[in-house]
């Protein structure tokens, strides 16, 4: 990845690079991203610790340890998990210049994160049929805003990527594509760092409690 | 018919005089705007030249004019508080409108007026500061722009149409919550400040790439001018605060539209964690708002006292330092929370550790000026009034910020006196003064002194009268956001004159209008581009400069940059080096960012009223706008080196 970034700084592959005096416009983005995901990750310690101080406050409503399945979040998990993987595998491609390794791995991303949603859509679904819904309790408005604020931006993170696909078809590998991939590369190990916290402090800590 | 009467009488603001004379004088300026652009044929112009800019010496004009505009709005809605508070038992104002009109006076002036203010000074100043052509991401910087104007629509709209927020500018639960407060004007508090924060969290995430990466070549950190440091250590800021009132409002908006229990008083809701939440962003934004007047200051001192700035360094360790422990202050704003003696004791002394930092910076301008040879020009005159004003406001606040007396001073005028006056003495001076300094820069002529003292003055003995006054209020124990009170309280001479005070602000403000409008046509212009002996970079180019700043990138070898090379030309034998112009990249403009603000707006009222028809279309368009510009590469084009030289030439550079 630093061999990467290290490229696309001096990559002398487009008109671009060969002013003087001008800056590298795909690096800057790239440090613009960081700072993105630094206000992003905010977001996320906020709701981690809004749903903390209210996850006892079940106000006589079903608890975590009522509600959770082992089953149902460890499929999540593993989807996820595996997503990012193969996501890692698709920025392989690009360093090897294969563009249809990387659009097929990228393909298999977004599949695995639409099975995720698929599963966590289906564990909301069934919490509010058994009336556990986010106006029941101060836990529940906590949880299910936590993660479905993760859930939502893995919905934005799946079409971001198959608008990046789309680009690689019809440009291949260029800076700036190599730039988009990595941004969102970035984003979708991002969200899944996110994850692993969600299900150690969500699910795990919810089941022991 | 009678359906459509019944959704107009709720849909419109009626029953009150002042707000149908609003409602009339709205219609009047929009179809003379409307007629005007008509006209004149200017529709093209318009659209070319503003609402599709990248150009960030545009973008920051438009913030200005904006957030002048947004000094007017507020200003207005303080003269009629004023009013209403002048002597015992007054019948101005009911206590309905009261509420509304503190709720917007207060929004209005920290989101809508004091931010596009700072970001105005940003986008005018720092990439002509820091050699630039631009900053690094100009699209994005207009998305900024418009975001926040859209915001600001939003919220403007609330008082015609639908009802204003009436609870509070910090909007605490569970009064803002369902059941307290039912009407749309909530909601339009919670969508504007959502939508204009999404542009300030941009502009801090652009501005803090622009000064790290793009610094004219030689310039390092620790040779970067003192104003585009304070808005490094401002983005910082930003971009750490932000995050934290996104979520507050947008919890606070579950609440209200979902049903959910996060601040309620039922349902095991804690109202207590939204005021957490929105202080852990509302204390750094008082430093937001501070660190780039601190910034205005240190260059206008050091120019007009034609002294380097005293201790560099130390004002660049206040700076930073401010800035983290700016983090770490938030719960003094509720010591009366009960959060017990250890941990409002670490709140208390964390506060008063800020006075520190601060008062190195302002010993530091004081040692400038010391020995200097002083220019008693408009910024500086701003600059002198602004550090006892200042050092009276920051006293003012280690006193509150003594835990167990702020169980006294809590929520008192003391309060209200202490905020006005580090933000008013502090930040509008600070604005002002850059604003005076900066003015021939952005549009090549200075603004009129004899009228520049005029407002001067007024607005300084304005704020005393208005101010001092609400200090002793505050210990005869007159609390905020009240709006009637009795003879029997005495409170009554020290409210008339305060009140006496705030019309002299007000003038002082027409003034300052005058001044601008008689400016334009008789200020005196500057053909130099440097008008007032200046030190850094953006003085060594042209005024207004041109599209792209600068012909040729300046290589930077100290700290005052342009004030070594005007020393080095000046020495006998000097050789002017011969300009080498290449072919400048710029980028190009779009009309991307207006139609995604107003994609916001669409979505943001629909949210207000819970219209869903109307707010998942915006929400669409929001992403079809983001989408379409990813799929845009031809993005960016190059000037010819013949229109460079032409325009160089013609500025008399060559």
């Amino acid at each position: 990845m630093a061999q990467l970034a290290h490229d696309m700084k001096h990559g002398g592959h487009d008109a671009h690079a060969h002013d003087h005096g001008h800056h590298d416009q795909e690096g800057l983005k790239m440090l613009g991203f960081w700072f993105f995901l630094a206000t992003d990750l905010l977001i996320f310690a906020c709701l981690f610790a809004t749903y903390i101080v209210l996850r006892t406050h079940v106000d006589g409503g079903p608890t975590g340890k009522e509600l959770f399945e082992v089953k149902g979040f460890m499929t999540e998990t593993f989807l996820l998990l595996t997503s990012s993987f193969t996501s890692g595998l698709a920025t392989l491609e690009m360093r090897k210049g294969n563009v249809k390794g990387l659009i097929g791995w990228l393909i298999v991303t977004v599949l695995l994160g639409m099975g995720f949603l698929g599963f966590e859509i289906t564990e909301f679904v069934q919490y509010a049929m058994d009336g556990a819904t986010m106006s029941r309790s101060a836990f529940l408005s906590a949880f299910f805003t936590l993660v479905g604020t993760h859930g939502a931006h893995v919905t934005v993170g799946m079409f971001w990527i198959i608008g990046i696909m789309i680009q690689l078809s019809r440009r291949g590998i260029t800076d700036v594509t190599q730039r988009k991939v990595m941004t969102s590369g970035l984003y979708w190990h991002f969200l899944d760092v996110v994850w692993v916290f969600l299900f150690t402090v969500v699910y795990l800590s919810g089941m022991v409690m | 018919m009678d359906s459509i009467k019944q959704f107009a009488s709720t849909f419109f603001v009626t029953g009150d005089p002042m707000i149908y004379g609003a409602d009339v004088s709205i219609v009047l300026v929009s179809v003379a705007i409307l007629f005007y652009l008509t006209k004149f044929k200017k529709w093209g112009w318009l659209w070319r030249e503003w609402l599709t800019t990248v150009d960030h010496k545009k973008i920051g004009i438009m913030y200005l004019i904006a957030a002048l505009l947004m000094l007017f709005r507020g200003g207005v809605d303080a003269i009629l508080m004023r009013i209403q508070l002048a002597a015992p038992n007054m019948k101005f104002l009911e206590s309905q409108h009261y509420n509304e009109i503190f709720t917007t006076h207060g929004t209005i002036m920290i989101l809508f007026m004091a931010m596009p203010l700072i970001f105005a000074m940003f986008n005018i100043v720092v990439p002509l500061q820091i050699g630039a052509r631009d900053v690094a991401f100009p699209f994005l910087n207009a998305v900024s722009f418009w975001l926040f104007f859209m915001g600001a629509m939003l919220l403007n709209l609330s008082f015609v149409i639908g009802g204003s927020p009436d609870s509070g500018w910090t909007s605490y639960p569970p009064l803002s919550e369902l059941g307290f407060s039912n009407g749309p004007g909530e909601n339009y508090y919670l969508l504007s400040i959502l939508i204009s924060g999404i542009g300030s969290t941009a502009t801090g995430i652009n501005f803090l790439v622009t000064i790290l990466k793009m610094r004219a070549p030689g310039m390092k950190l620790m040779k970067t001018p003192m104003f585009s440091w304070s808005v490094l250590a401002t983005c910082i800021m930003i971009l750490y605060a932000f995050p934290a009132l996104t979520v507050a409002l947008i919890l606070l908006f579950i609440d209200r539209i979902g049903g959910a229990h996060f601040f309620t008083l039922t349902g095991g809701g804690n109202p207590m964690m939204f005021i957490n939440l929105f202080w852990i962003w509302g204390h750094p934004e008082v430093y937001i708002v501070i660190l780039p007047a601190f910034g205005i200051f240190s260059e206008v001192v050091s120019t007009f006292s034609k002294k380097r700035l005293f201790g560099y360094t130390s004002m660049v360790l206040a700076l930073v330092s401010i800035s983290i422990i700016g983090f770490f202050t938030w719960v003094h704003h509720f010591f009366t929370m009960g959060a017990g003696a250890d941990v409002n004791a670490f709140f208390a002394i964390a506060t008063m550790a800020v006075a520190i930092p601060t008062g190195v910076k302002v010993f530091n301008w004081l040692f400038t000026m010391f020995r200097g040879r002083i220019s008693l020009t408009q910024p500086m005159l701003w600059t002198l009034a602004f550090i006892p004003c200042f050092a009276i406001g920051g006293a003012t606040g280690v006193m509150l910020s003594v835990a167990p007396a702020d169980y006294q001073y809590h929520n008192s005028y003391f309060l209200i006196a202490h905020f006005h006056q580090v933000l008013i003495g502090g930040v509008v001076f600070g604005m002002f003064a850059g604003l005076y300094y900066w003015w021939p820069k952005m549009f090549g002529f200075k603004l009129n002194d004899r009228l520049g003292k005029w407002s001067f003055w007024l607005w300084n003995i304005g704020f005393y009268v208005c101010f001092m006054p609400q200090y002793a209020l505050g210990f005869m124990g007159m609390t905020r956001r009240i709006y009637v009170y009795g003879w029997d309280r005495g409170w009554a001479p020290l409210n008339m004159v305060s009140t006496i005070g705030a019309f002299l602000m007000g003038i002082g403000f027409i003034v300052m209008v005058w001044q601008i409008i008689y400016s334009i046509k008789h200020g005196e212009r500057d053909t130099t581009g440097d008008p007032w002996g200046g030190r850094t970079l953006e003085w060594s180019i042209p005024s207004p400069a041109p599209l792209y700043n600068f012909a040729e990138i300046p290589v930077v070898k100290s700290r005052d940059a342009w004030f070594e090379m005007k020393e080095e030309m000046a020495q006998p034998g000097y050789q002017k080096k011969p300009v080498h112009i290449e072919p400048i990249h710029m980028p190009k403009n779009s009309g991307i960012p207006f139609f995604m603000a107003v994609f916001f707006f669409i979505g943001g009222f629909g949210a207000v009223f819970e219209w869903y028809w109307m707010a998942i279309p915006g929400l669409i368009g929001i992403f079809a706008c983001l989408f379409a510009r990813s799929f845009q590469y031809d993005t960016d084009y190059y000037i010819p080196v013949e229109e460079v030289e032409a325009t160089e030439s013609a500025l008399g550079r060559l």
